[in-house]
């Protein structure tokens, strides 16, 4: 599942889980979320709340405007957030300006099962791509996102690409771009990209790597992208449940601006344009822009809505929560969080229909608010009841991870839906012994699988000879629970890669290389029973070439 | 006899099928690491339910695994309550009471003998421990309750006729109004030729 075309990168940097949603509501299918540094998109199952597949994101120097869907999931959209050379060749690093270039991607959603598939890549001027969300109701055939760094600085940005006293919201018609890549306006690159699916009936992961992508330059498709001017160095971009507007978040400029999508069609139906950045038509900022909620707070980032009419916003330089009423731009409330605060999420308050009785408050500094750990803190995260006219403080908690944004949902969406086992009878794992009396280890040369059978509390077999040094013994470990909660661990002394936790009706693989004589012991590592520390057993490794027989077994005397 | 016994007779058969399409006993099980409960359901013909889960649980105090092939009465059940409903369908045809009267005195027997079984059957898996268990409680035994609750250990057991037990319970009840209601329900006295008095 981890696999790239850079190889295998088991680690990232996520930002931004979204939900499915149907109807710019979420359906409680799926959630997607980014990774930044090596750009892949992930979908999680919400029955099983496991990654269920991974695309990488070719063409792409960081992927952090991602992913944003589509009001009926059709798309998730992904936007680069560094300039590099798209497609990337040796050039100096000062030639930014002529060479880089950025890309939004568009990762189609199957409709049915999900399966995500790089439909087609937009190459675009070589800003900062920051965040997006996409709209809804009437705006829903257009996606915003923030940017920074409309200076194309390529050295020391805190200051170089602070300079300009105005950045860009993208506003992009994602159906214009799609109907021009059906008319062949764009053109088949090879950049190599990973595709990884997994299966929760072979309990396996298959990984595929692509070479083909369909890419289209932003003038090839006019109508399709417009730029709008923005307070400096915005951030978060948010639309409100009625789709109407767009919010960003002026980050450096101390100011939130709300941007009408009314407008939007009729400047550019007008054709209220103040010139154009690399291509990109800039409509003009008063003829798009609703209002703007003035000296809101410092270092405004992100907004959601509470579907009743407020927007609330984080700032994180003053730490506090700043609810505004849409309309007016008024601020109504303020609530202090501790401390520098980030993003902030009520459930579904990015959606058609938020549940906006709470808010969450996720903060970047923890620093005194619990006992102190050294130089590495917990995260402190805050819960607000939103629901009356004051916001009203709940509970103050510590969380692990910085946290970036976060998506919640009603539980009855999702809760009847929970697997609970895997059922062995659909287990299709090529290595599984379904039933103890089918466990057994088979040598092939000098590798050697062992059918590994585990059910409360031992495995079946629990003593296994005639393995030989050099060896690469494959342990394919199935747990044999039919209930729900009943996980089985599986590790081994001197085992280099990971220990497996097993869940019931599931068949794991772990690799373990015999490198010395000697009996090692493996064991449970997940607390299953009374007896689990008595879950254990042994493997015999021989010098190579000794004639100790394969055999194995459990109970016996 | 009356024809109204007739017809008792062959509802008393009806019910005998409903045996053959519902459990005959409930047994469920709750403990605090199962709040949601295990359940067995004993058919005439076999077991239902979480059978794995409660032999996986029971192997810790070394209760012999139930398997539903090792167990002879869930083959001859069913062979025996075709033979009632076939008897009792010639009995109810028939019509006469001595006949009826032995029908019913084998319905009870077979019932009797039925739950004598199933008791036994409970007594022995209750009480035929392994000597290898890992957790054995000196004087304890596990004998699931006949009908009722009980509190075995850290497990909440309760034990209930399931709807195909309670339909033979009233099949059997039917029986017997069939074969001795007129000794208590007066029959009306017939006045066809008398005179009004």
């Amino acid at each position: 599942m981890l696999n790239t075309s850079h190889g295998f990168v088991p680690w990232d940097d996520s930002h931004h889980p979204n939900l499915s949603v149907s109807n710019g509501q979420p359906d409680g299918r799926w959630l997607f979320i980014n990774s930044n540094n090596t750009p892949r998109i992930a979908r999680l199952d919400l029955t099983t709340f496991r990654t269920a597949e991974i695309i990488e994101i070719p063409n792409s120097g960081g992927n952090h405007a991602s992913p944003f869907l589509t009001e009926g999931s059709e798309y998730a959209l992904a936007s680069t957030r560094f300039g590099v050379p798209i497609p990337q060749k040796d050039v100096p690093i000062n030639t930014y300006k002529e060479n880089f270039k950025g890309t939004i991607s568009f990762v189609k959603i199957d409709p049915k099962v999900g399966t995500m598939s790089l439909a087609f890549q937009i190459l675009v001027p070589s800003i900062d791509y920051d965040l997006g969300h996409c709209g809804k109701g009437p705006s829903k055939d257009w996606c915003f996102f923030t940017s920074y760094n409309s200076e194309k600085a390529h050295t020391l940005l805190e200051i170089n690409a602070s300079k300009n006293d105005k950045d860009f919201v993208t506003a992009l018609n994602w159906k214009a771009a799609e109907k021009c890549v059906a008319e062949g306006k764009g053109k088949t690159w090879t950049a190599p990209y990973a595709h990884n699916t997994y299966s929760d009936e072979t309990h396996t992961a298959t990984s595929e790597i692509l070479k083909k992508q369909v890419v289209m330059e932003q003038k090839d498709c006019p109508g399709m992208m417009y730029y709008v001017p923005v307070a400096k160095s915005p951030h978060g971009m948010d639309v409100d449940s009625t789709g109407e507007y767009f919010v960003a978040g002026g980050k450096l400029a101390a100011q939130i601006t709300a941007y009408s999508y009314t407008k939007l069609l009729k400047a550019i139906e007008e054709k209220k344009f103040a010139g154009d950045f690399d291509g990109v038509q800039i409509l003009d900022y008063a003829a798009v822009m609703a209002g703007e909620v003035k000296k809101p707070c410092l270092g405004p980032l992100h907004t959601e809505f509470d579907g009743k009419g407020y927007g609330y916003t984080s700032c994180f330089v003053s730490s506090e929560v700043v609810k505004w009423k849409i309309g007016t731009w008024e601020v109504v409330d303020r609530m202090p969080t501790y401390y520098s605060l980030g993003h902030l999420m009520i459930p579904g308050g990015n959606t058609a229909k938020p549940w906006g009785k709470y808010l969450l408050a996720m903060n970047k500094i923890t620093k005194d608010r619990y006992l102190p750990t050294g130089p590495e803190l917990a995260q402190a995260a805050q819960l607000i009841d939103i629901s009356g006219e004051k916001m009203e403080m709940l509970s103050d908690f510590p969380t692990i991870g910085e946290p970036h944004y976060a998506q919640g949902l009603l539980a009855t969406v999702i809760k009847d839906k929970q697997v609970k086992i895997f059922e062995l009878e659909k287990n299709k794992h090529p290595f599984a012994a379904l039933n103890e009396k089918d466990s057994k280890v088979v040598r092939e040369g000098n590798i050697v699988h062992v059918y590994l059978t585990m059910i409360r509390s031992h495995f079946g077999p629990d003593n296994i000879e005639g393995i030989q040094v050099g060896d690469t013994v494959y342990f394919h470990v199935t747990n044999l629970e039919q209930d729900w909660d009943i996980p089985h661990g599986f590790a081994l002394l001197g085992s280099n890669t990971s220990e497996l936790l097993v869940l019931p009706g599931e068949t794991a693989t772990i690799k373990w290389i015999a490198e010395a004589p000697g009996v090692f012991p493996f064991y449970c590592t997940d607390f299953c029973s009374a007896l689990h520390q008595e879950m254990q057993g042994y493997i015999r490794v021989s010098p190579k070439g000794t004639n100790t027989p394969v055999s194995f077994s459990t109970g016996k005397k | 006899m009356h024809k109204n016994s007739r017809w008792l007779i062959f509802l008393s058969v009806g019910l005998i099928f409903l045996a053959f399409l519902f459990p005959l006993w409930d047994i469920a099980i709750f403990a605090p690491q199962y709040p949601e409960g295990l359940f067995l359901q004993i058919w005439i013909n076999k077991m239902g339910g979480d059978l794995r889960n409660v032999n996986i649980l029971n192997h810790y105090i070394g209760m012999k695994a139930i398997t539903p092939e090792s167990i002879p009465e869930l083959k001859f059940m069913p062979m025996i309550a075709i033979g009632l409903i076939i008897s009792g369908g010639i009995v109810g045809f028939l019509n006469k009471r001595p006949l009826t009267i032995a029908w019913v005195v084998l319905f009870t027997l077979i019932a009797v003998a039925g739950l004598a079984d199933f008791y036994k059957w409970e007594y022995d898996y209750g009480h035929d421990l392994s000597p290898d268990a890992p957790i054995k409680i000196p004087g304890m035994h596990y004998q699931p309750p006949f009908i009722g609750s009980q509190t075995l250990l850290n497990i909440s057991a309760y034990s209930y006729p399931g709807i195909g037990g309670y339909a033979l319970i009233a099949s059997i009840s039917l029986a017997y109004i069939a074969a001795f209601g007129h000794l208590v329900f007066k029959r009306k006295s017939h006045s066809k030729g008398q005179p009004p008095s």
